[in-house]
């Protein structure tokens, strides 16, 4: 089961969960993942140890989706 | 002639936050290099007329001492004040109600391995080795050791983007995953994003981070020894 996590003020929220071969959760997963996105998140998939990529289309295979904010200087 | 088509790799992840500083040149090593040199001049050009002065000073006239100690003081309170500023980088931030950060830290334990978790709990940073150094990442900024056993550091201002109503809320560990994600992405970029606040010796850096802390910075130097021997 993958999972879409948002982290927020309560440590982090699921909105989503699906399998590849569950084709109404994968299109809640990934309507959820383009509200993010246009409410100006960045996806997040882990790739290995100490690696991380950014991705604009909703991996169905990952089994974890972050999403996070932009960061700056401060 | 005809020159054949070059044939290239996938472009590196740049980190889209990049954008906002497009003016900075993108960090590397030599960069790096070149900006650790210029804080070590810079600090010199504090440093050497107030020493300078005193030395003057004591020659023209030994009835100058409490002047000319004056004077070595400003000398070394420069520096410190530059180390203190670097040390703030890291400092503990206001911490969310004990859920949350319960549940922050278990995504932030997800992310790491058992040691980077474990100097986590003790020390509040997360060790990362990347290509530049060894990062130590905090809820509002980073260390990066870089050189023969992390001589210098590189003390960086770096956090969520608060302009953004949510950053605000957010529990400790996740102000670090959101950075380290970050960091794994485009280290370079991170790099580029992120503002110095001091560059210069470790060890005078460590003088001013409270004794957690400097726990940090010891693993980090043992990791980077390890680094070193799996090389040689």
């Amino acid at each position: 089961m993958s999972k879409l996590i948002i982290m927020d003020h309560t440590g982090h929220s699921t909105l989503a969960e699906w399998t590849p071969d569950d084709p109404v959760a994968v299109e809640a997963a990934v309507q959820a993942f383009r509200e993010q996105l246009d409410r100006g998140y960045l996806a997040m998939v882990s790739t290995g140890p100490g690696h991380a990529e950014q991705v604009r289309e909703l991996p169905l295979n990952a089994p974890l989706v972050i999403l996070r904010l932009p960061i700056a200087g401060g | 002639m005809a020159v054949a088509p070059q044939t290239l790799g996938p472009a590196p992840e740049v980190l889209p936050e990049t954008a906002a500083v497009h003016w900075r040149p993108r960090a590397d090593d030599a960069r790096l290099r070149r900006l650790g040199r210029l804080w070590t001049l810079t600090t010199a050009a504090h440093v050497v007329p107030f020493l300078g002065a005193a030395a003057l000073l004591i020659w023209l006239n030994p009835l100058a001492l409490p002047v000319a100690l004056a004077c070595v003081a400003h000398a070394w309170v420069i520096p410190e004040l530059y180390a203190q500023r670097g040390a703030n980088v890291v400092r503990a931030r206001r911490r969310a109600g004990d859920g949350p950060e319960r549940r922050a830290l278990g995504l932030l334990g997800d992310l790491v391995g058992h040691d980077a978790r474990e100097l986590h709990a003790r020390t509040g940073l997360v060790l990362e080795p990347g290509r530049l150094g060894t990062w130590l990442v905090g809820e509002a900024g980073a260390l990066l050791l870089r050189g023969d056993r992390g001589r210098r550091v590189h003390c960086y201002c770096v956090r969520v983007d608060e302009r953004v109503a949510a950053a605000a809320e957010l529990p400790s560990g996740d102000r670090i995953a959101h950075l380290l994600l970050a960091l794994r992405a485009d280290e370079q970029g991170f790099a580029t994003i992120a503002n110095l606040a001091f560059s210069g010796a470790r060890w005078r850096l460590r003088r001013r981070l409270k004794a957690p802390m400097r726990q940090a910075i010891d693993a980090a130097v043992a990791g980077l020894d390890r680094r070193s021997s799996d090389r040689a």
